[in-house]
């Protein structure tokens, strides 16, 4: 078990709390960066997809994860992103250029939604969203002008430093540098006031209000954060499929998202990667399942949606915090090796809260 | 006319809406829980009534009976055993495990029943009577019917018998009810047993109209519009609330070319966000249950 001593307040808000992180996170971003040397073209596009799906989780985990306010419809940020992206690569305007924009639009349209439907807490919020995604999915099908419709809306691949998103090595940097940047500006925005608000929110809310907190600004804040990160993650998620239909934003995509913060870990950044891993991975999974399985099972279609089911019930019942909280009690019983008490992570009973006045 | 005409559709589709919504609003009120694996309990309910009554040929009434009496059975134990865990825990973790569920019952029936359209045959298919010019089908009324005699028998139920009584202290006050020596978590399982059988009943009155299969259980999403619009927490409310949203849909549908196109679709989710917009409260509701920031 490792004691820091803290002489400063500033220690508290470190980003790197020992020089032990310090040392796995470099050795861990010199891997990253290193792979190319060792893996083939495919398995670079699958952790080039992880890594987009990591981003739209930071998006998502500080929303529901971080401010406590869930949402079932943030596949319309995916959309947003992608669409505009498309839109503005389409029209000449240069890759170091579209991503800003993308942000700032997918910031202001997560303002513009959150500042009314943040009154709402809890159940309500969760419903109003899951009405928003739908009514985005059909805005996607009938601006023609802007989405192509149903037709789809091919993305332009331009080059960018003198390379092509083709290339899947550069298309890999590229999401990896922006998984890294996003990850730094998720850090810092959690370790400022601003993340410190949301969190208070998302433990007690008339808590927090009574320190100050100002409930609705943080809030729409919160959702407007989230969607930036969520918009950057579909615009390179536009260059990853290449091909742009209004149902592949649909509600099946942002449970997805969902049910990746919620096998990540509520609540800890690196619960979006784990989750991130464990998603991209899933059909995979679901691959060497139907191997399995008798062939009158498991050649159906209906294998996908009941496993996807199954892994989110199984998680919110018996592991709540997640892959990341499964790897804290390990690394704790590591930690405290001969003298770890079981009853550390015990349950403790619960009643119904109610949100009632 | 063709309003009055439209106004009868309208009320056949709201009907159905409404009973899911009162679904949602006998759990929302005892447990505080949004089961929004409702509409999959309808699909369930729909597919057992074909098994019943298209497979296995028995009499359209019994075999309506032995599935409500199924599916209610089946959200008994749905509390008892698996969502009764969940209580104390924030309302995400309720979110999601009742979406998860949704899903597990999703892929169950696809895996079971497979993939394809169902149909059974009832006694009001391709019936219709004309009034005045008028043409109702049997299907439709039979969808009326249905929710009135369901809405007076969940009165009387509410009203007169002991567990009925015991059902609504559970909701106003469980801590009271305990004391009063009420089962609670008997009773909050019975009421999750008749949310369930409503919806199963749903599920059975709709299927001739849209024939059974796993895509109906997105009408459990258009039925969040109803029981908001309705107040969420107010029986006559969520069949209100129900019955305005099937007939904006249907006139939606029919004046399309005035408003914009593809209006119907989303007409009960628009209402939705309006209704939580303008005003979160509902129409029904007895006190402020949303808090406001």
């Amino acid at each position: 078990m490792r004691f820091i001593f803290k002489t400063k307040y500033s220690q508290d808000i470190n980003i790197a709390k020992h020089n032990g992180d310090r040392f796995w996170y470099s050795l861990l971003i010199l891997i990253m960066a290193a792979l190319p040397l060792v893996l083939d073209d495919f398995y670079l596009g699958e952790i080039s997809y992880i890594c987009i799906l990591s981003i739209a989780g930071i998006g998502l985990m500080i929303l529901s994860g971080y401010t406590g306010l869930a949402s079932l419809g943030h596949a319309a940020f995916l959309g947003v992103g992608a669409y505009t992206h498309a839109f503005l690569l389409t029209n000449g305007i240069p890759f170091y250029a579209s991503i800003p924009i993308v942000i700032v639009v997918s910031f202001l349209v997560g303002a513009a939604i959150g500042i009314p439907i943040l009154r709402l807490t809890g159940m309500y919020l969760a419903i109003a969203t899951l009405a928003l995604g739908f009514i985005a999915e059909h805005v996607f099908i009938k601006w023609e002008h802007f989405t192509g419709g149903n037709r789809g809306l091919p993305v332009p691949q331009p080059e960018f430093l003198g390379m092509s998103f083709y290339d899947s090595v550069f298309f890999y940097y590229v999401c990896l540098v922006f998984l890294i940047a996003a990850m730094f500006a998720a850090i810092n925005i959690l370790r400022s006031p601003t993340g410190r608000a949301f969190v208070a929110i998302r433990d007690s809310e008339i808590a927090a209000q009574s320190l100050g907190v100002n409930l609705g600004l943080y809030k729409a804040l919160s959702f407007a954060i989230s969607g930036a990160f969520t918009g950057l993650a579909g615009a390179l998620l536009a260059h990853y499929i290449g091909y742009l239909a209004p149902d592949i934003f649909n509600i099946f995509l942002s449970l997805t998202l969902l049910l990746l913060i919620v096998v990540g870990g509520m609540g800890s950044l690196h619960g979006t990667v784990f989750g991130a891993i464990f998603v991209g991975f899933l059909p995979q999974l679901i691959a060497i399942c139907r191997d399995y399985l008798p062939s009158s099972i498991g050649s159906q279609p209906g294998l996908e949606p009941m496993l996807f089911g199954l892994i989110l019930v199984f998680f919110i019942l018996y592991e709540p915090l997640g892959i990341y909280g499964r790897w804290m009690k390990i690394k704790l019983f590591f930690q405290l090796f001969p003298t770890y008490k079981r009853q550390t992570f015990k349950k403790q009973k619960v009643f119904t809260k109610s949100d009632r006045v | 006319m063709q309003l009055i005409q439209l106004l009868i559709d309208g009320v056949a589709s709201g009907c159905i809406y409404g009973l899911v919504a009162l679904g949602f609003v006998l759990i929302y009120k005892a447990t505080e829980t949004i089961n929004f694996a409702q509409g999959d309990i309808l699909m369930l309910g729909a597919f057992v009534a074909y098994s019943l009554i298209g497979i296995l040929g028995m009499d359209y009434l019994t075999g309506f009976a032995l599935t409500v009496l199924i599916i209610a059975v089946f959200g008994f134990f749905l509390d008892a055993v698996v969502v009764r865990q969940i209580i104390g825990q924030p309302a995400f973790a309720t979110v999601m495990l009742t979406i998860g569920l949704g899903f597990i019952f999703r892929g169950f029936a696809s895996i079971y029943w497979g993939t394809d359209i169902f149909s059974f045959s009832t006694p009001f298919s391709g019936k219709i009577t004309e009034f005045n010019g008028l043409i109702i089908s049997y299907v439709n009324l039979s969808i009326i019917v249905g929710t009135a005699v369901l809405m007076s028998a969940l009165y009387f139920f509410f009203t007169f018998s002991k567990i009925g009584v015991a059902m609504r202290a559970s909701s106003e006050n469980q801590l009271a009810a305990y004391y009063m020596g009420i089962p609670v978590k008997f009773i909050f399982s019975l009421i999750w047993s008749i949310s369930a059988g409503v919806a199963a009943v749903a599920g059975v009155l709709l299927a001739p109209i849209t024939l059974v299969d796993t895509s109906i259980s997105l009408i459990g999403l258009k039925a969040f519009a109803a029981a908001v619009l309705g107040g969420f927490g107010s029986i006559p409310g969520a069949i209100v609330g129900g019955i305005i949203i099937g007939i904006v849909e249907q006139l939606c549908g029919t004046y399309e070319n005035y408003l914009f196109e593809g209006v119907r679709e989303i007409s009960a989710y628009l209402v939705l966000i309006l209704t939580l917009i303008i005003y979160p409260r509902g129409l029904f509701s007895d006190k402020a249950e949303v808090k406001k920031v």
